[in-house]
């Protein structure tokens, strides 16, 4: 999977679940907290999807919003991840 | 309790001669508020109509009721607790009484002090007088909020009842839903009176009163909640004394009845300390009443058991289970009258059943505690991050937020960063009024995303908190201020009512509440905030005066907030029936008021997550669905 489709296939999990109002688009670098796009709950869902998706596991200690808060981090993240395990091409 | 409606003419002359079918109609609406009988009077100008639930002064207590020279007439839904009192007074003042009741208490009342009696009432009313002489009506709520009262205007009549229902028997009446009241809904979870969910028609605030004289509207407002603390303070130990003293006189004064009086017993500090208090001071025989969930996230039956056992009560409980909330929801929609974002009404309708079945018509409850003691997390959150605003880069100061919500599902945030995210919000604004709720509120307006353009066009511009009237909030506190809020907002509009009144009456039971008295209400808002909240200890001066009444395990428990199981209840196997029609792009679109699109991802979600949906995905659930409701039975006219 190169970077694009890493990029649509969260970028589609985002939009399917957590963007309900169809009037409102969320660019890649926009903080999911700030703006309210995902809650609680919706962290430990946006790990899920990863860990299921992308076959990682993702740390405690990786659980931060650098790594997490936002499209972009979260393509950041995964990258170094894909480095490291060598699952991602 | 009862029910109450009316038709005044706002101009000249007389009503109408096909008026008193139309309150007979009014009233019929009611008939769950008060099912022993009906009156009516009607002459001139005006037309009063009341159901009537018997509590006290069974035979003779019928109403309307009228003064000695029949000048003044009133229509009353609640009780008035030191009536006993006051007419004692008022005898020795020369006024003669044809009935027992509490009702032709104010009337008397009314003639010594005009609406300055109201100050005198110690009491949960809903009240429509009369005065022919002066020709004018005037509408009166109870301080709190206990009661229900709305009214509107159309072709030249003003039209009041207990319940909208009621209002919309009234013919060529418009049934719309008004966009800024689910704007406020979805927020604030309750509407700001005089609005409400339907547009143009409006609700009597509490401790307010309308005066309709000429065809003119005059609104005042003649009691509200007071946060100036005794400065310097009482030691805790007289606050306890005291508060336990007038606890026992509120509770003796709401127990005076011609039916027996039972309790509601959830096993929280709160409803244990009225029983207890039943027990000790008064020889009232104890009847006691119990929800248990099946769900054990939610359950409090041990701690029920514990106070039965101690006490000694005469117990009976009702088990819930997801499918008896999926059952009974649209019936709590019809009595609520307002979309809601939580299921929790609905175990207390069923309770209330219950209740009903055994012949009950009055139950005590502790509804008000959580208000006045600082009960509520989200007092202790305004403290924490008042706190942690003064050192905004401190590490260890939000950690303190962790301890209140074990609930927030963050288990491997070892770093707590987000936990600090969630709760930074606006973190250093400390002066704004609203500060204690921001983030409550923020996190509910995300709701407001699944609107329909047509209703974000509509409310494009429009902030939900013009209508609250603004308070001088500058020498309170940050938890009385969170005090004040709450009490304006969630208990009035949602707790007793929507809660609380509704799912009472809905069973023709009524509800009766010690802690709202207003004497401990005015004698809790006097108790300095950091004895009330100690530290991060909610309730101090209650459990100390809780606690020579109650095991410990009942004082020193975690407080358990009341909650009911939701997105389970609805979308589970084979609950799907009409919540997949409601929410189907057909019927979402005919409403007009959600996107079709954002509720259909919304249901593939639940149907893909199931239990484990998130906080806002549940809220989002109810209050599609329960807004979907209130549109078919009221607006489409189904109920």
């Amino acid at each position: 999977m190169d970077q694009n489709e890493l990029r649509k296939s969260v970028r589609n999990f985002i939009q399917e679940n957590f963007i309900f109002d169809k009037d409102y688009s969320f660019q890649d670098d926009s903080s999911f907290l700030d703006e309210g796009i995902i809650d609680s709950t919706g962290i430990l869902e946006l790990v899920a999807f990863l860990e299921e998706n992308f076959h990682i596991k993702v740390e405690d200690e990786e659980l931060i919003p650098d790594n997490l808060d936002s499209v972009n981090n979260i393509i950041h993240y995964l990258q170094k991840k894909v480095s490291k395990i060598s699952v991602l091409v | 309790m009862c029910g109450i409606a009316g038709i005044l003419n706002l101009n000249e002359g007389a009503l109408d001669e096909g008026t008193p079918e139309v309150l007979s109609s009014m009233i019929r609406e009611l008939s769950h508020r008060g099912p022993d009988e009906s009156g009516f009077f009607m002459k001139g100008a005006i037309a009063l109509g009341h159901a009537r639930l018997s509590i006290i002064d069974l035979s003779t207590g019928s109403q309307p009721i009228c003064n000695e020279d029949r000048s003044v007439w009133i229509i009353f839904n609640g009780e008035i607790f030191n009536y006993l009192e006051l007419k004692e007074d008022l005898e020795k003042r020369g006024h003669r009484f044809s009935t027992k009741t509490d009702t032709e208490v104010i009337i008397h009342s009314y003639e010594e002090k005009g609406m300055d009696c109201l100050n005198d009432l110690n009491g949960q009313f809903a009240l429509a007088l009369w005065d022919e002489k002066k020709q004018t009506l005037y509408l009166a709520r109870d301080r709190v909020g206990i009661c229900p009262l709305f009214y509107t205007t159309y072709g030249g009549r003003m039209i009041f009842a207990s319940e909208v229902k009621s209002i919309f028997q009234y013919p060529g009446i418009e049934r719309k839903i008004d966009f800024k009241g689910l704007d406020q809904i979805f927020t604030l979870w309750t509407t700001i009176p005089p609005r409400t969910i339907f547009q143009d028609i409006s609700e009597i605030p509490a401790g307010n009163y309308l005066e309709v004289k000429n065809g003119k509207f005059q609104k005042k407002q003649y009691w509200d909640f007071d946060f100036h603390a005794d400065d310097p303070p009482y030691k805790e130990s007289f606050y306890a004394e005291q508060l336990t003293h007038l606890l026992v006189s509120a509770i003796t004064i709401r127990l005076r009845s011609d039916v027996p009086v039972g309790v509601y017993l959830s096993g929280g500090l709160d409803s244990s300390i009225v029983a207890s208090l039943i027990h000790r001071f008064t020889d009232n025989s104890l009847k006691t009443f119990s929800i248990t969930f099946e769900n054990k996230d939610f359950d409090e039956s041990s701690y029920q058991k514990q106070m039965v056992d101690f006490l000694g009560t005469d117990h009976s409980s009702v088990s819930i289970n997801c499918e008896d909330i999926y059952k009974v929801f649209s019936r709590i929609i019809w009595h609520s009258e307002k979309p809601i974002l939580r299921t929790s009404p609905a175990p207390l309708y069923r309770l209330s059943k219950l209740v009903n079945e055994h012949n009950y018509k009055v139950v005590l409850s502790g509804e008000g505690a959580d208000e006045f003691f600082t009960g509520y997390n989200i007092f202790k959150e305004a403290k924490i991050r008042e706190f942690w605003a003064k050192d905004p880069d401190s590490i260890y100061r939000p950690l303190l937020l962790k301890k209140l919500y074990p609930y927030l599902n963050l288990p491997r945030d070892k770093g707590n960063i987000f936990l600090k995210k969630f709760f930074n919000y606006k973190l250093t604004e400390t002066a704004d009024p609203f500060y204690s709720h921001l983030i409550r509120w923020k996190n509910t307006a995300v709701l407001k995303g699944y609107f329909s353009s047509e209703v974000k066009k509509a409310l494009a511009g429009y902030n939900c908190l013009e209508d609250f009237e603004k308070k001088n909030f500058e020498d309170w506190n940050i938890v009385s201020r969170a005090q004040y809020i709450e009490a304006k907002t969630f208990l009035s509009g949602y707790l007793l009512s929507t809660q609380g009144d509704r799912m009472l009456m809905a069973n023709s039971v009524e509800g009766r509440f010690p802690f709202l008295d207003h004497r401990v209400i005015e004698f809790c808002n006097r108790i300095p905030a950091k004895l009330k909240l100690k530290i991060l200890s909610e309730k101090n001066i209650l459990k100390k005066a809780s606690k020579p009444f109650l095991p410990a395990e009942i004082t020193e428990r975690k407080k358990q907030p009341y909650r009911a199981p939701i997105s389970k209840n609805f979308l589970g196997n084979d609950q799907k029936g009409y919540v997949l029609d409601l929410l189907s792009s057909k019927r979402v679109k005919e409403a007009g008021y959600f996107s079709a699109d954002g509720t259909q991802k919304l249901v593939n979600k639940i149907v893909k997550l199931g239990d484990h949906l998130g906080e806002r995905d549940n809220m989002a659930l109810v209050g599609i669905l329960s807004t979907q409701l209130l549109h078919s039975l009221f607006i489409e006219n189904t109920g």
